[in-house]
């Protein structure tokens, strides 16, 4: 096995409950990379809500709270206040974070808490079998859109950006590296930081959305089809924007006001 | 009306008046409550009001959630931060809690949750006083788990038993309700409170299934709401060990009633007819027992004089009690989940009838009506919103007294 | 450089067959535990250690040692 996941993996929870080629695998691999590389294993406990991106953490030997459906930045926003002087590492799904927990999401935002939330976007519900989610695009046929989707999907980058989350960046598995750089760069933030990955399920959404099953093949369609964005660019159309989207340094975090205040 | 406590209580304590809801907050405090989120809701918006200022003095976070629902999970999310935690709401906000207390009670999270009754269903009556939550509370989230709930009757047990919720989720790691009614919240009365600190001893580990230690101790802690094993792994799709998880979580409570239970009897060891009340009807209950046996407040004899000397002397003092026959007595139950069966079989077996007044449809009567098999259990509901008047307590008595002899 | 790939991990996703730079991987006739087919590192010695392959392996079944 991978020395680095074998040092950071609940072993006798293995094999994870993943499909062959899931995207998790790699944001897990990526989150541990950063933690590792930042030596903050005990200053850091994760969080998630249900959804198969929810399963990310409970894999890890990390102190870790698999919670309720969408609830996941509530209960870490309950942690982070508890300990702030410690780190709070979220993982959440399209559906969990976009749908169900919205309202929690535009609310931590809006605080600008210090949370470093990996969202992990597959266009749909796959563990439930397969049914549209808030971000699945426009005429995809899901289980619950047998005709073609016929709602607009949400971006969730875009969407925290407007409610005054301080970092945020969107990155696909098939950029393991910056996935990686964003994350400790997240964590590093003190504010609200938001990371997309958008991420392949090949067992629900590939034919659907891509066309075919194979992880590989959706991997390669990321990295031919997405553009890293930058400041003032001439940005194609019909591309995944991938990138550091917002860095804001000046916005006072929520704990810091707080204590400003009663000080 | 005099109330026990288990343990001992310290001495420094000092007289102020205070709300129902404002002695709830100063409880918390007390009971070492550092962490507070809420979301306002009437009638119980005075605790996250006087919460907001006083958790920050004694170091302690405050924060206003966008929801209940958020709420209640921050709460949980800071009790694993090693904070004890607390959340207030009422009626409609606690109808949106119960996946975190259903959550909590899985993941045998220490948490303490008030609701402040207000009539329902639905938005209902805002700023009117009600007992209907009393099986919300046990049976409002779904799946098998038992809770704890305690209704205070007045400003000094809102106090106390804010106190004891949290000594009580301490030690069976479990969601704790303190679950009072608008009369109680909005009550300003005489309260003895503490100044400090009190110590609550955590970490009972017989009572505990999955022994999680707070985040950040270098444990791994896994925190989880699937069904587990003692290391947190899920169970979930291995049926035997399921069952002994859902049984061991029920049974760390039910198989330790006696040490929860909290009953308060008063001139029950003669009466043949018993008021079995909670909550605030507790009072009227307790009043009308007292006027059956013409026991009059000191505060009333004063008064009687008075007008004596006054000459005004041709009411009520000379007329004849007309409830004398009826030898009631009281039970006044304060911990009203997990029904203390043994307890009150014991306290009521001799009692030809047993009366139980609630501010509701007729709901807690029928576990009274299960576990006593020789009395006869009638409900006295009262709807609306009002409180029961003694008087009307005792015509129902007489008349079914009256009826069935 | 020494690549190993434990039969317990793998899944047969084929991620790595397509994603390494240097065409390292091949499909070969070894089962894993889920009795798909397994990668093998046909051309080790063509490894110049980008470890693409372990970060993209979803299950961390690949290690890539010098």
């Amino acid at each position: 096995m991978n020395r680095l996941k074998e040092r950071y993996l609940r072993l006798d929870a293995l094999p994870t409950l993943f499909c062959p080629g899931c995207g998790n695998g790699i944001v897990q691999y990526a989150a541990i990379a950063a933690i590792d590389k930042m030596g903050i294993r005990n200053d850091i406990a994760c969080v998630s809500g249900i959804g198969c991106s929810s399963w990310i953490p409970c894999y890890l030997n990390l102190d870790v709270m698999h919670t309720t459906h969408g609830r996941a930045l509530a209960f870490a926003q309950g942690l982070k206040l508890a300990r702030p002087e410690k780190q709070v590492l979220v993982f959440t799904g399209d559906g969990d974070c976009l749908a169900i927990g919205g309202n929690h999401l535009l609310h931590a935002c809006k605080r600008n808490i210090d949370l470093t939330v990996v969202m992990v976007n597959n266009h749909i519900y796959a563990m439930t079998g397969g049914q549209k989610s808030p971000a699945t695009p426009k005429g995809v046929i899901t289980k619950t859109s047998p005709g073609g989707n016929y709602e607009e999907p949400i971006d969730g980058a875009q969407l925290v950006i407007c409610m005054g989350a301080t970092y945020v960046a969107r990155w696909t598995t098939a950029h393991p590296v910056q996935l990686q750089k964003s994350i400790e760069a997240g964590i590093k933030h003190k504010g609200f930081s938001f990371i997309e990955v958008i991420s392949q399920c090949p067992t629900q959404s590939g034919v659907s959305i891509y066309g075919v099953k194979d992880p590989a093949y959706i991997m390669k369609f990321f990295k031919e089809n997405s553009y890293i964005y930058k400041e003032g660019m001439d940005e194609p159309k019909n591309k995944i924007q991938c990138g550091v989207l917002k860095h804001d340094n000046d916005q006072p975090e929520y704990i810091d006001r707080m204590e400003a205040r009663f000080k | 009306m005099e109330i026990h406590i288990n343990g001992p209580r310290p001495q420094n304590g000092r007289k102020v008046i205070l709300q129902g809801n404002e002695a709830c907050a100063k409880g918390a405090i007390y009971a070492g409550c550092r962490f507070f989120a809420g979301y306002p809701i009437t009638p119980s918006t005075e605790i996250i009001e006087l919460m907001s200022s006083e958790i920050v003095n004694v170091g302690g976070t405050f924060i206003q959630m966008e929801d209940e629902i958020a709420s209640a999970c921050a709460a949980v999310g800071a009790r694993w931060g090693g904070k004890r935690a607390m959340t207030a709401t009422s009626g409609p906000g606690f109808t949106l809690m119960q996946e975190t207390i259903g959550f909590a009670a899985v993941t045998e999270t220490p948490v303490v949750i008030v609701n402040v009754q207000r009539g329902g269903p639905s938005t209902g009556q805002p700023t009117m006083s009600s007992q209907q939550d009393i099986y919300q509370v046990k049976y409002g989230s779904h799946g098998d788990y038992e809770i704890i709930a305690l209704t205070p009757s007045s400003a000094q047990e809102m106090y106390d038993f804010t106190i004891r919720a949290f000594e009580l989720s301490e030690k069976f790691r479990t969601p704790v309700i303190l679950l009072a009614d608008e009369a109680v919240g909005h009550l300003r009365e005489k309260v003895v409170i503490y100044d400090g600190e009190r110590k609550i001893r955590g970490g009972h580990r017989n009572y505990v299934v999955s022994p999680q230690e707070d985040f950040y101790m270098g444990n791994n802690s896994l925190v989880e709401g699937q069904l587990h094993d003692e290391e947190g792994k899920r169970i979930g799709h291995l049926a035997p060990k399921s069952s002994d998880f859902i049984n061991s979580i029920n049974r760390k409570i039910t198989n330790h009633i006696d040490e929860i239970h909290d009953i308060e009897t008063y001139l029950m060891e003669d009466a043949d007819i018993a008021i079995l009340a909670y909550g605030s009807v507790a009072r009227p209950a307790l009043n009308a027992v007292k006027t059956a046996k013409g026991i009059r407040e000191e505060a009333e004899e004063k008064w009687k004089k008075l007008r004596f000397l006054k000459g005004l002397l041709k009411s009520k003092a000379l007329h004849e009690n007309p409830y004398s026959h009826l030898n009631v007595g009281l039970i006044k139950v304060n911990a009203v989940w997990p029904f203390p069966d043994n307890e009150i079989r014991r306290l009521a077996e001799k009692c030809k009838y047993v009366f139980v007044p609630e501010m509701n449809i007729g709901k807690y009567y029928k576990e009274v009506e299960r576990c006593l098999h020789h009395s006869k259990v009638i409900s006295l509901p009262k709807i609306g919103g009002e409180i029961h008047k003694p008087t009307e307590i005792l015509d129902a008595i007489a008349k079914e007294v009256e009826e069935s002899e | 450089m020494k690549i190993s790939i434990d039969t317990a991990c793998c899944k047969g996703c084929g991620i790595c067959i397509n994603i390494c730079p240097k065409q390292v991987y091949a499909r070969s006739k070894i089962r894993n535990r889920y009795g798909t087919a397994m990668p093998e590192p046909i051309k080790e010695n063509e490894c110049i250690g980008c470890k693409l392959c372990e970060r993209l392996c979803p299950d961390g079944a690949i290690n890539v040692e010098e």
